[in-house]
């Protein structure tokens, strides 16, 4: 790419001053016309989380620097500077905005009771002491030492990890450790199916 | 992928199968129109559908589904036939000219040799290397795809020094053996099998194999393949036929070649890099079994020895392997992980049969899967059997759900068909939390070419949404307390799991991206370069790491990716001094920011590239290196003249045109499971086809209550939206 969005800019600016010529001065009103949202966001350069080409994308947002703000994203584009995707994006790519900036986002940890029919908002500390209950009364309930052959197994087959696609790899990491420390063997991912 | 998306362009030639790249993958297509813009490159799809990939094919073949085997060994026949083989390759770097027992038999009768019927396997002892003229004593060798399963009849044990023939003349060599199998896929065979008319798949395997013409090496094809080709029960076969039929083209390792899966989403390739699944440990380190009684069994069994033909060398790279286990049982345990109690060995669950996806929700289904954790991954709405899944979860006594949207999975106790009645039955307790979407958080993704792409954060959480780790490490550390205060099974891993994090119940993902690539436990010095790495340290790379435990590495294939210098992962280098696409700078692709594989096999015998306008690598005889403008997939000083294998993660260091897969050494077109299940699923279609019927003719009876729609597809649209609250009339107009 020759010249940046902001030289664009800069250019736009110093037409405005040639106008100054008809004898009033446009150049403030241009200015303030050129001023583009996009100018004052912030760009953050992220992957598109969809295929395995992982295209580099570019985040525009604003208000993330603002107190009382909300951020918002703007803008999703693909990075020009990427060699695979060189700022070309799909279709599917080019629509990340509504994937971030979503309504229906889960907002609050809830929960649904056994043989209830709606889901209950629920406290994070709840959450997590509930679940660690669960975790713990699984596997102490289901949880082997020893095979038939008297050899050391370690296993706890009451419960099952499922992870995803857009895990990063880190996490999986994480994964790895806390799960197979829980002796599980049920492990497995997208990666699979 | 050996290769990459970008070298792609360096391609002559291209076979897409099984995969639908056009739509499915767009932006990483674009180098296949650039190899066809700027090389004239060809570009044949195979597929049962006309997609938009076959749309700008030059040659479009329409397979019937599931004979993928009888296709590419009908290639490997013609390629065969027609001498268009790369035959110094396939001399050398192959292992063509390897011996095999004499006692091998091929499947002309429909079985290989050793099938026994009552455990329906194979007994593999006569599936194996010759034993060669000097010393000829068996080693115990581990073979096979990493995280094989102990079977009725394991693996046999290799002979050290395996017998050749460089003539390829003699019956029991392998390329003599390959040619037998195959000669009975004949064009005719292949279109009765494929539905492909013998004219066109002999015009396809014509310009397939174009370049092998009069034994010229310069150009090079590719193989692009997707879940078409995996998704089979006959998938790794498949790929094998494929891996095959480029060793014999001389078309791996090289630019612009290779054989190339271009995986589904962003990180599916890193998942598998970091054991996702269950039968393997981060790093493709196999799972313990339980005749694993120690490390040292463990150890023995999974590090494979060297296999070879005397006077050639192997460098056999996972010979290592002990250095990566202990140094991944370091990262999971730390201090905890000593060389007096075996590492920790035992803290890890020790695997004895299939654990896989479908196991999982099948033994749900019978009640031994209590719990589950689904995060980022909607098991309901993906997979062969939904309402099985939903019926399985049914039985659970909980399920904890981390998404950033309402899935399937986490309703499954409303869905479609679920009364409030039959709710109150439901006993699973199922938690929702909150988690953060890929612009909330940063680490990495591994795409197809193996990069692994640092992503930033770009603003921070809604509402009272968590990071992963934030929600996973709380969960682990509640359960840690709790085994703390009451006691329970087992407790030693969960107290014991190595937790160094800054903010404990949030590490941070560069952190762990920290630990995965690992650091030195003691001062280090590499006795070559007098090199030293303090103990603190990040580790340049894998070849520091040590089996004494002095270093420590969450994955030893991702070591090098966050040194002393920094997240290599972050770098946004955009320089290709070759002009190949390799972006060495670019991020960090594993092993050792390596871009093409294996790398050597771009080279011929003396070191020099086959094709000098696309050179990779080359051997260096002032500096008696491997040098270049990728990083050498090789031993970097092992001069030609040794004969090393350019397959380096192989015992014998060849290509394998022979392996010791449990359904046979070379792949077979069979009918496999799927048509096993034909006449079930025909059943089944069947009965769904009914009950669909029912369902139009109750809306039949609706759709005559409005006689200007007498279509029934409109009238369907219409009750449909009907029932659901909206105004049949509109809907029915839009139904036309």
């Amino acid at each position: 790419m020759n010249g940046s969005r902001r030289d664009f800019l800069k250019v736009s600016a110093l037409s405005g001053v040639g106008l100054t010529l008809l004898g009033f001065d446009l150049a403030p009103a241009y200015a303030q016309l050129r001023e583009l949202k996009m100018a004052r966001a912030s760009e953050t350069r992220s992957t598109c989380p969809y295929c395995s080409v992982s295209c580099g994308v570019i985040i525009y947002t604003i208000g993330d620097k603002a107190k009382n703000v909300t951020p918002q994203v703007i803008h999703v584009e693909g990075d020009p500077d990427h060699p695979i995707n060189r700022g070309t994006l799909c279709p599917k790519g080019a629509s990340l905005e509504q994937d971030i900036m979503n309504p229906r986002r889960l907002m609050k940890p809830q929960v649904r009771r056994p043989g209830s029919d709606h889901w209950e908002d629920i406290p994070w500390s709840q959450a997590y002491d509930e679940i660690a209950r669960w975790t713990k009364k699984t596997r102490d309930a289901s949880f082997i030492e020893k095979d038939a052959q008297g050899r050391t197994i370690n296993r706890c087959e009451g419960i099952a990890w499922t992870g995803g696609c857009t895990d990063t790899n880190e996490f999986n990491y994480l994964v790895v450790k806390t799960m197979r420390s829980l002796g599980l063997t049920y492990i497995e991912n997208q990666a699979r199916v | 992928m050996t290769n990459g998306w970008i070298d792609i362009k360096n391609t002559d030639m291209m076979l897409i199968m099984g995969g639908n790249p056009a739509e499915n993958h767009p932006c990483g297509f674009k180098w296949v129109i650039e190899a066809k813009k700027t090389r004239n490159a060809k570009l044949i799809v195979v597929d049962p559908r006309f997609t938009r990939t076959a749309a700008i094919s030059d040659l479009f073949l329409q397979i019937r589904a599931g004979s993928d085997i009888a296709f590419l060994g009908g290639l490997i026949n013609y390629a065969l036939q027609n001498n268009r083989i790369a035959k110094d390759y396939l001399l050398h770097y192959s292992s063509a000219a390897l011996l095999v027992n004499e006692g091998f038999k091929l499947p002309e009768d429909g079985f290989y040799s050793g099938f026994d019927p009552a455990s329906q396997s194979y007994d593999r002892t006569t599936w194996n290397y010759a034993v060669g003229n000097t010393s000829g004593k068996p080693v115990a060798a581990p073979t096979g795809p990493p995280g094989h399963l102990p079977t009725p009849f394991p693996v046999p044990l290799m002979p050290e020094k395996v017998a050749y023939d460089l003539t390829l003349q003699h019956p029991l060599c392998i390329f003599q053996l390959l040619k037998r199998q195959y000669s009975r896929y004949t064009p005719e065979m292949v279109e009765r099998i494929t539905g492909i008319p013998k004219e066109q798949f002999l015009k396809a395997a014509d310009l397939f194999t174009s370049g092998r013409k009069d034994g010229d090496m310069k150009k090079v094809a590719t193989v692009i393949y997707a879940v078409g080709w995996t998704q089979h029960t006959s998938g790794t076969q498949i790929i094998r036929t494929a891996a095959i039929l480029q060793l014999l083209l001389g078309n791996v390792g090289r630019a612009g070649g290779g054989v190339n899966a271009l995986r589904g989403h962003s990180n599916i390739q890193g998942a598998t890099d970091m054991a996702g699944v269950f039968d393997s440990l981060p790093g493709y380190l196999k799972v313990p079994v339980p005749g694993d009684t120690d490390f040292k069994t463990y150890i023995e069994r999974i590090t494979p020895l060297t296999v070879k033909p005397a006077g050639w060398e192997s460098f056999n790279y996972y010979s290592n392997t002990p250095k990566f286990a202990v140094s991944f049982l370091k990262a999971m345990y730390g201090p905890s992980a000593t060389k007096e109690n075996d590492w920790a060995f035992h803290y890890l669950p020790k695997v004895d049969r299939n654990f896989a996806w479908t196991q999982i929700w099948d033994n749900m289904f019978r009640g031994s899967v209590k719990g589950m954790f689904a995060f980022g991954m909607n098991g309901v709405a993906i997979g062969p059997d939904s309402q099985k899944n939903i019926e399985a979860l049914k039985k659970a006594d909980w399920l904890v759900v981390g998404e950033i949207y309402p899935d399937e999975t986490s309703e499954f106790w409303k869905s479609p068909g679920i009364t409030t009645e039959e709710m109150t039955q439901i006993n699973t307790t199922v938690y929702r939390l909150p988690a953060a979407g890929f612009a909330e958080k940063d680490g990495t993704f591994v795409n197809s070419a193996r990069w692994l792409q640092w992503k930033n954060v770009a603003l921070p959480l809604p509402g009272e949404a968590k990071l992963d780790q934030e929600i996973l490490a709380t969960i682990f550390l509640k359960v840690r307390e709790l085994y703390k205060k009451e006691g329970g099974k087992f407790p030693d891993p969960i107290l014991n799991a190595w937790w160094p994090y800054t903010v404990p119940h949030n590490p941070s993902l560069a952190e762990l991206a920290k630990e995965i690539n690992g650091k030195a436990l003691a001062d280090l010095t590499d006795p070559k370069t007098a090199q030293v790495i303090k103990a603190g340290q990040q580790l340049p790379g894998f070849s520091w790491l040590k089996a004494d435990g002095t270093t420590l590495s969450g994955n030893w294939l991702y070591c090098g990716s966050w040194t002393e210098a920094g997240a290599m992962t972050q770098r946004r280098g955009t320089d290709d001094p070759s002009g190949l696409g390799l972006y060495p700078n670019w991020a960090w692709s594993w092993p050792a920011n390596r871009r093409g594989m294996y790398n050597r096999a771009s080279c011929d015998l003396e070191g020099k590239p086959w094709d000098p306008s696309r050179p990779q690598v080359w051997w260096d005889e002032g500096k008696q290196a491997w040098v270049g403008n990728d990083v050498p997939d090789f031993k970097a000083d092992s001069p030609p003249k040794d004969h090393m294998g350019p397959f380096i993660m192989n015992q014998e260091g060849l290509g394998r045109l022979f392996a010791w897969l449990n359904d046979g050494p070379f792949p077979e077109q069979s009918c496999g499971q799927k048509t096993q299940d034909r006449s079930r699923q025909v059943r089944r279609s069947r009965r769904r086809l009914q009950r669909h019927l029912h369902h139009l003719q109750t809306h039949r009876a609706l759709s005559l209550l409005d006689k200007e729609q007498p279509d029934e597809r409109a009238a369907h649209s219409r009750s449909l939206r009907r029932d659901s609250g909206g105004t049949g009339e509109r809907v029915g107009h839009q139904g036309q």
